[in-house]
């Protein structure tokens, strides 16, 4: 059951990653990226789980809160930051 | 046989991210995915039991260098300018480096050999004489304040260097409020 999820989750990965790829604004990349690390954290737990050892459950919660504040990071960088095409972006947003 | 099919899975969406990244001419995106590489490098450490290696491609990989290079993008420019020409010659030695470091590993012990050289050298010391020898009953302990002590109080100072290092670059207070963002994050 567990294999079966780490299927699944992974055949997401890809679909996720081809959106990361593919997508045609940053907005999307971002997206993308987090969904991304919370696959990766759910990929952990259960191969945690498959393997018998709950224990590395912790690591996982540790990986969500690393990616929740890399996401808080890029975002803070798009608000205050000057970043180039970040603020392209937005032009684009507001033109379409 | 599971662990193998998830392992070179997670290997193939690393490749996969690998080229993303090359053929990427948004540099913001391009660091964006080089951060989920560093996850699924991070992620494939766990899944072959090397959770404090893993613990640190986390750290490093996707947290500090993501913003390290969103540094770098806020001080630069966001896009490649000119799509590099392909060259022969680099190409062809790359290839050749990577022909040679996979002529490299098949010298190596097979993955998880319970007979491999680091197994058998000074390992089963460790555990069977620790407890007498050192004292504490974790053989980690033992290891690293003992066995190890000159190499840990190296460690020590090389990490205790780096963050008198940063603290003199960010701690003295800015002139001007340039770029409070980068601060904050």
């Amino acid at each position: 059951m567990f294999a079966a999820a780490i299927l699944a989750i992974i055949v997401t990965m890809l679909l996720i990653l081809a959106r990361a790829l593919l997508g045609p604004t940053v907005w999307d990349c971002i997206l993308a990226i987090n969904s991304f690390g919370t696959l990766t954290v759910l990929l952990i737990a259960a191969h945690g789980f498959l393997m018998e050892r709950p224990e590395f459950l912790d690591i996982a919660l540790v990986y969500a809160l690393i990616n929740f504040i890399g996401i808080i990071a890029v975002l803070k960088f798009f608000e205050y930051g000057d970043l180039g095409p970040g603020k392209r972006a937005r032009l684009d947003e507001d033109q379409g | 046989m599971i662990e193998v099919l998830i392992d070179e899975a997670v290997l193939g969406l690393m490749l996969i991210i690998a080229v993303g990244v090359l053929y990427q001419r948004n540099l913001f995106a391009a660091a964006m995915l080089t951060s989920i590489y560093s996850l699924l490098a991070a992620a494939l450490f766990v899944v072959m039991d090397a959770v404090d290696v893993a613990f640190t491609e986390a750290s490093v990989g996707a947290g500090i260098s993501i913003i390290l290079a969103l540094g770098a993008l806020a001080l630069t420019c966001g896009e490649q300018k000119a799509r590099p020409v392909f060259a022969l010659g680099p190409f062809l030695l790359v290839l050749l480096t990577g022909a040679v470091l996979i002529y490299g590993t098949s010298d190596m012990p097979a993955y998880g050999d319970a007979s491999a050289p680091i197994h058998r050298h000074v390992a089963p010391r460790y555990l069977e004489d620790s407890r007498g020898e050192v004292g504490p009953p974790n053989v980690v302990t033992s290891v690293l304040a003992s066995y190890r002590g000159y190499d840990t109080l190296g460690e020590t100072v090389v990490i205790f260097t780096a963050g008198v290092g940063v603290l003199a670059l960010l701690g003295r207070r800015r002139r001007k409020a340039a770029k409070p963002a980068e601060e904050e994050a």
